[in-house]
């Protein structure tokens, strides 16, 4: 919170700087975002050079093979990274601005466990699941976590407060994991759940995107929405109530919104840890405060984070994937440790 | 963290939530104490061969068949002091870490202890499956919990401003994620048989049920204890942050280096014994600043019994829900802590 109000008053005087930087920061990610874009689409197990790529984005020829495997597979899967990314990303930034705490991140609001919950339970009650199936079930199980963490969090008689929100969260969380894990182990599933919690976009297809493009590009828009009051709550609810706001129905229109956003990426991609966290940290490092620049920023880095990550998930131990968790660990972690190191208020 | 005041300060300045009376604070300490003994009966009573309470009493008072004997003194008895001593431990560290790190998340598993400790296991299970469930398992165990702490603390540390708190926590959230995502990939490589040790492992089921146990792991509570309860003071002040610390006098880095090192030591020896249990840490302090306030000397000792008698009963109740498959304590302390700590969260004011 200090550091929050003290980069607010430091940013007043670098209004003009933080508004170039931000230009910069989109401008530079939306050309590094088109060009990993069309890296992730050309390399493979069948490497298509990027002329080739050009080509078969452009002036598809459904006899040629490789137009084909770029159609029908990497492209499919280039978009879900990217579309992942920005609503892990953009979720992050929504959670931390609302709850005025620096290591929220989705996962925070029940999403992750509530899906690993309502996935571990209908693994074992009906294993030949469609995937399909999985997919909506998934998104449900988002939406209970989020209204368990919510409903308890605000059933307490101080109404909804950020800490409150947080520890409810931990609570619900600890909870639902630890039911699933029982069940998990109980029916013998736990490497099956292991699987879905390592997350990737392998077999990603565009019945997914497809599906999940209207509820990012709506949560996207809200966040946008959202930005400017955001950036006056995170200066505080009582600053926020005295400038006329109404902090909870801000808070309770973020938390729906990073419901839409996380709900959506986690059932398709898995429950992908890290983006969330680590890359609003990054955007507000490069833009201060301003949530009005912290969001967009957060959506294009958050975006290429992933697009890279799951390139590195399909080259690194071909033809095997690694996790894509693991490879956003490795690249996130270090860069995370030197900006804490950097930063004069450890963030 | 992310609040304008420390948690526990919020409190400190409203007289009526501080002035817990002596009275009360005894009554809770007696009821904590009382239920721990009642549970810790009926802990001994339960399991797959049940005993009376009359065939336990007399076994305790050396009478019994040298039946009830074996079961007793061999099996149950070490397990039930395993599970008191580690939620002890445990919840010490996690009241230590809220309040030297004033974040009221802070638990051990912050300090990237169960990760490291995780991770060795994870790998001595793949390379040197012999190994698994013998004495030396909680040895590399608290190794690895300590090594990594002590790479947290490296990381986190800066010349001329020493370990601040928020990044800290920060930092160890971060390397615990990379050994998240290591374990992840390891485990995904496992035989089922070896994966299920460690899943299990993991989740926190108690491993020791000897008594080389119990003594392996008692000096560092016995050490470890009292030097906290020293320390009760130094915590007083160190949560009213760092400015008001040091202007009262405190030395605020080399205090917080001695409890930090007292956290890691008692959370990693407990992890080492008792599997990776994660929510009592967190929850444990949480409970007991509810029933006796936030000052220390009455928090610690509130904390060491609410950390106890969450471990017992959920040890009790991991033992006889589903006698045929075990279930892992870890996941009972969760299943039967987050909706309790919910109730309270929705109770109390702010």
């Amino acid at each position: 919170m200090h550091a929050y109000s003290d980069a607010v008053v430091r940013s007043q005087g670098k209004r003009r700087h933080r508004a170039f930087a931000a230009t910069w920061v989109i401008a530079g990610g939306l050309a590094a975002l088109t060009l990993s874009v069309a890296l992730s689409i050309s390399v493979g197990a069948d490497h298509v050079p990027l002329p080739a790529v050009w080509n078969a984005v452009f002036h598809f020829n459904a006899k040629q093979t490789s137009d084909q495997v770029i159609h029908t597979i990497r492209l499919p899967r280039a978009a879900a990274a990217l579309l992942v990314g920005a609503a892990f990303a953009v979720a992050g930034s929504l959670m931390q601005g609302m709850t005025r705490n620096p290591l929220a991140d989705p996962g925070l609001l029940g999403i992750n466990s509530g899906s690993e919950f309502v996935l571990a339970v209908c693994m074992a009650s009906d294993p030949h699941m469609p995937f399909f199936g999985l997919l909506m079930l998934s998104f449900c199980g988002a939406g209970l976590g989020a209204a368990l963490v919510y409903g308890m969090g605000s059933l307490s008689k101080g109404g909804l407060t950020p800490v409150r929100l947080t520890l409810s969260g931990a609570a619900v969380s600890a909870l639902l994991v630890a039911l699933s894990q029982g069940i998990a182990l109980y029916f013998g599933l736990s490497q099956d759940l292991s699987y879905w919690l390592a997350g990737g976009l392998s077999n990603t297809t565009w019945l997914q995107v497809h599906l999940m493009f209207p509820w990012v590009a709506a949560g996207l828009i809200a966040a946008l929405l959202l930005s400017k009051p955001l950036t006056v709550l995170s200066l505080g609810e009582d600053v926020a109530g005295s400038l006329g706001q109404r902090p909870g129905l801000i808070q309770a229109a973020a938390a729906a919104t990073v419901l839409v956003l996380a709900g959506s990426a986690v059932s398709v991609a898995g429950p992908i840890g890290f983006v969330g966290l680590v890359i609003p940290h990054l955007a507000r490092f490069a833009v201060g405060v301003d949530y009005r620049l912290v969001i967009p920023c957060s959506a294009v880095l958050g975006g290429l984070l992933l697009v890279l990550s799951d390139l590195g998930a399909r080259m690194i131990h071909p033809p095997y994937e690694t996790p894509i968790g693991a490879v956003i660990a490795l690249v996130g972690v270090p860069f995370f440790l030197y900006l804490t190191r950097r930063s004069r208020r450890g963030l | 963290m992310g609040q304008t005041r420390p948690f526990s300060a919020q409190r400190l300045d409203r007289p009526h939530a501080n002035r817990t009376g002596r009275g009360k604070t005894l009554v809770v300490f007696v009821t904590l104490a009382a239920l721990i003994f009642l549970v810790f009966m009926i802990s001994l009573d339960t399991g797959v061969i049940r005993l009376s309470p009359s065939d336990v009493v007399k076994t305790l008072f050396g009478v019994g068949t040298s039946r009830s004997y074996l079961i007793l003194f061999e099996f149950r008895l070490p397990r039930i002091v395993i599970s008191v001593l580690v939620g002890t431990g445990l919840a010490l560290s996690g009241c230590i870490l809220q309040s030297v790190t004033r974040n009221p998340l802070a638990d051990p598993g912050i300090l990237g202890v169960n990760a490291g400790a995780g991770l060795i296991v994870l790998v001595s299970a793949a390379l040197f499956p012999s190994l698994m469930g013998s004495l030396a398992m909680p040895c590399l165990a608290f190794a690895g919990a300590a090594l990594t702490a002590l790479l947290i603390y490296v990381l986190a540390y800066k010349r001329h401003e020493g370990v601040v708190p928020t990044r800290l926590v920060l930092v160890g959230i971060s390397i615990a994620a990379a050994i998240d995502a290591a374990i992840l990939v390891l485990e995904l490589m496992l035989d089922p048989d070896n994966f299920q040790f460690v899943v299990t492992w993991m989740a926190g089921s108690i491993v020791g049920t000897d008594w080389n146990y119990v003594l392996s792991l008692l000096p560092w509570l016995l050490v470890i204890v009292p030097f906290v309860c020293c320390k009760v003071r130094v915590m007083n002040v160190l949560n009213l942050g760092d400015a008001v610390a040091a202007g009262l006098g405190a030395s605020v880095e080399r205090e917080r280096i001695w409890l930090l090192g007292a956290a890691v030591a008692l959370a990693g020896s407990c992890v080492a014994v008792g599997g990776g249990i994660s929510f009592v840490g967190l929850i444990g302090p949480h409970l007991a600043r509810r029933l006796v306030g936030a000052r220390h000397e009455r928090l610690i000792p509130a904390a060491a019994l609410t950390g106890a008698l969450l471990l017992i009963s959920a040890d009790t109740l991991a033992r006889c829900i589903i006698q045929s498959t075990e279930l892992p304590t870890g996941l009972v302390v969760a299943v039967i802590g987050a909706p309790y700590f919910l109730y309270l969260l929705a109770r109390h004011e702010s």
